[in-house]
């Protein structure tokens, strides 16, 4: 029986990852035309550095960063800028975004390799993870570099790799762990130099073996990096969940970041982009996506360039089958349901479901709260989402703060237990949205 | 996107897009399920008459909600099992012989006036069945406190009437209440078989603890409250229930009879009238203990399960606000933060 590190109460749902866990990372097809969106990540929007017209390169750079908090973007392919305007982003909203038609010749600019990486220091670390455009490609995507460089009275000594990845379908994490496990490790290094501490653990549900074998074995000799099994538990990828389940420590509520508890958590997606860019100069331009569910033909793991469109993808996969019903960006817990398949691959997509009928449940008809206390039990904040559902659903949004409101993550715990099928994420987002924090 | 998906209408709503199998019309049939063996001793020890009751309830609490959400244009739930488990608790708790109006009324208390006038299932703060036997007890105190004697036959239509153990504890003592069961391990066994006069559902404590057990294990209810009410009532039947001074009472007949078992596990459990939050729900099952052995030992009833349970009721949105589950990253501020402020 092997040790494994958990936090408590969160769900169970079925994994469904026996659709995809086996199929190896393929190249996507070459997209035709990609829609980049100038900003995929929290922070400010990057800023058009080309014009309609422009010629580009691969891993050239198209939208700088503005601020601190932002990240560039980069071309992924090479090709004409045939439009700057408003696109539909997989988030709902419409963000300015670049279009490039490719010219088909995939040509790009010239990468500097850097053998020895490690030497450089954390600065230089910092400064290329910055010019590549890094950001979390968990799903949260916050600049990559922003969470390396916290103030100074908040001392770092301990840095997470997530491969966790307890959503669901997904297993775009575990097919890098298992195919690109010392890329991973290195990228670790260098995040762990970047923020000088010593002490780096890469914690993985156990329902991967093979990724936990792979990275236990690309970490051997390592001093400092310690590979973590963790129970299979949703949601154990949470930033908060995860810093608990390996270190025991809490990072405290209301508002309280994994800085004040001495750590930085990095999805392993993130640390494989750090390493090539660190080393390679390589932008971040391309992502590994779970195209997955029932609902499409063929389930697979692609390598895709960012911008590309979701019909597109979906089309290399096979097209729609019969019975599709329901198109999500991200996994089935937390992500984005869409109405158009024009969407882009942005940086933080991780995953595409397609939903076929049976998959589907409707909540179209939910009832009261009968007040069973399902979501209290499984809520791993220790909220009372019941009582905020309640209270959001009468408009008493003010006293939804006595229950926490701003502590919910969203991670949908409460509405996957509750037998009511009640809209527990609707009703927290509509109190977060009428009241502010405080 | 490609032409032969253009027309293709997709569902959009909010995560998560994965939900669990379960309920509240599982959970509502499930807790019925639950009670059947109990139900079907009750057909074995008091003959027709029980089943005559049992569909009484039943009939009249599912017809009594179908006709109210039918004139009122609301939304038919009869088929989510609720009325017909109010229907059920009800008939649990009612003695076995009563003329056939009387559940009839009881019905229309707990599921028109106590259940939908409320607003419906989620909404009621007093379990509906308690409040129909409440009223029906008040109302027709004669009917309800005729008992009688368990025949484990269906043949003898006319049984003798007798008094409950605690009928008889209450007016003439355990030596008494021994005598009239043989020994004292006679007594024990007939309590937890059900051989013994009492209400429809609640004199079999082996039967109901199989059903208990049954939801135990499926979670859809969790050891907090039936614990917590009966460990306080054996406790409080220990300390004060014997008449030779403290700590002489014995635990176990108090525990085992009345509507204890029927009411820890299946009526101080009802999700809507107790307390959400697991530590609240000790509270509230230690109330129930205490408020029944009060009404046991000095009120003028010889029961007090069904008044604990709704005292408590009054209590349970109070308990839920006093009690909060443990906030993630509350942890104790160091002390140096504390110090800058």
């Amino acid at each position: 029986m092997v040790r494994a590190d958990t936090f408590e109460r969160g769900v169970h749902p079925h994994d469904s990852k026996g659709l995809t866990a086996g199929n190896p990372t393929q190249n996507a097809r070459l997209p035709k035309r990609v829609v980049i969106p100038l900003s995929q990540h929290i922070g400010a929007p990057a800023k058009a550095e080309v014009s309609i017209g422009d010629e580009v390169k691969k891993f050239q750079m198209i939208g700088s960063a503005p601020g601190f908090v932002s990240a560039p973007v980069h071309a992924s392919i090479s090709g004409k800028v045939v439009a700057i305007s408003d696109f539909l982003h997989p988030s709902g909203r419409m963000v300015q975004s670049v279009v490039i038609e490719s010219d088909e010749k995939d040509e790009a600019i010239a990468l500097v390799d850097t053998p020895d990486f490690m030497a450089l220091g954390a600065d230089e670390i910092k400064t290329r993870i910055k010019d590549a455009g890094i950001v979390g490609l968990g799903g949260a995507a916050f600049p990559t570099n922003v969470k390396l460089s916290p103030p100074k009275e908040k001392p770092i000594d301990v840095v997470i790799l997530n491969g966790a990845e307890c959503e669901p379908y997904l297993t775009a994490d575990h097919r890098i762990m298992v195919e690109q496990p010392k890329s991973i490790v290195n990228g670790l290094k260098l995040i762990m130099k970047a923020v000088g501490v010593t002490k780096g653990y890469i914690g993985i549900e156990k329902n991967k073996p093979d990724a936990i074998e792979a990275m236990k074995k690309a970490s051997e000799g390592e001093p400092g990096i310690e590979v973590r099994p963790l129970t299979v538990k949703y949601p154990q990828g949470a930033e908060k969940m995860l810093i608990k389940a390996i270190t025991g420590r809490e990072v405290p509520g209301k508002g309280g970041l994994p800085m004040d508890v001495g750590a930085v958590v990095q999805n392993v997606g993130t640390a494989l982009a750090v390493y090539d860019a660190v080393r390679f100069g390589k932008p971040l331009i391309e992502r590994i996506v779970t195209v997955t569910g029932k609902g499409v033909k063929e389930q697979k793991n692609l390598m895709v360039r960012i911008g590309t469109l979701v019909s597109e993808i979906i089309k290399d996969c096979g097209g729609l089958s019969e019975g599709a019903v329901k198109v999500i960006s991200g996994g089935p817990m937390m992500g984005f349901a869409q109405w158009d398949l024009d969407v882009p691959v942005v940086k933080g997509t991780s995953g595409i479901l397609v939903q076929s009928e049976d998959e589907f449940i409707s909540t179209d008809e939910y009832s009261a709260c009968i007040r069973c206390g399902r979501c209290i039990d499984v809520c791993p904040m220790g909220l009372n989402p019941s009582m905020i559902s309640i209270l959001s659903e009468k408009g008493r949004y003010e006293e939804t703060k006595d229950y926490n409101l701003f502590d919910c993550f969203e991670c949908g715990s409460c509405a996957f237990v509750c037998p009511s099928k009640r809209p527990m994420v609707q009703f927290v987002r509509l109190a977060k949205s009428q009241t502010k924090p405080g | 996107m490609s032409e032969e998906n253009k027309d293709k209408k997709l569902i959009v709503s909010v995560s998560p897009h994965v939900r669990d199998e379960e309920s509240v019309s599982k959970i509502m049939w499930s807790v019925n399920f639950a009670l059947f063996p109990a139900l079907i001793a009750s057909f074995y020890y008091f003959g027709p008459r029980a089943m005559f009751v049992t569909a009484l309830c039943i009939g009249s609490s599912v017809g009594f909600e179908y006709i109210y959400q039918r004139s009122l244009n609301k939304k038919i739930s009869v088929q989510d099992g609720s009325a017909f488990l109010t229907g059920l608790l009800l008939a649990m708790n009612l003695p076995p012989d009563l003329p056939f109006y009387i559940p009839i009324v009881g019905s229309f208390v707990a599921v028109v006036i106590v259940k939908q006038l409320f607003g419906g299932l989620g909404y009621n703060v007093f379990n509906p069945a308690l409040i129909g036997r409440a009223f029906l007890l008040i109302a027709w105190t004669k009917y309800m406190t005729v008992w009688k004697e368990p025949t484990a036959a269906f043949a003898a239509l006319d049984a003798k009437t007798t008094a409950t153990p605690l009928g008889i504890l209450k007016e003439e003592g355990i030596s008494k209440l021994i005598e009239a069961f043989g020994t004292k391990s006679d007594l024990y066994m007939s309590l937890f078989t059900g051989h013994r006069a009492g209400s429809l559902g609640e004199t079999s404590v082996i039967f109901l603890l199989i059903g208990a057990l049954y939801l135990l294990y499926k979670k859809y209810i969790t050891w907090h409250i039936p614990v917590s009410f009966m460990a306080t009532v054996g406790l409080l039947a220990w300390a004060f229930g014997g008449k030779s001074g403290l700590f002489s009472g014995d635990p176990v007949i108090h525990m085992m009879s009345g509507g204890l078992v029927l009411g820890a596990f299946f009526m101080a459990t009802d999700y809507v009238t107790c307390p959400t939050i697991r530590k609240g729900q000790i509270i509230f099952g230690i109330g129930c203990g205490a408020l029944t052995i009060l009404i046991r030992l000095k009120g003028g009833y010889p029961e007090g399960v069904m008044f604990a349970i709704l005292l408590m009721n009054c209590f349970a949105p109070l308990i839920d606000r006093g009690v909060k589950p443990d906030l993630f990253g509350a942890v104790k501020k160091k002390k140096g933060t504390e110090e800058k402020k």
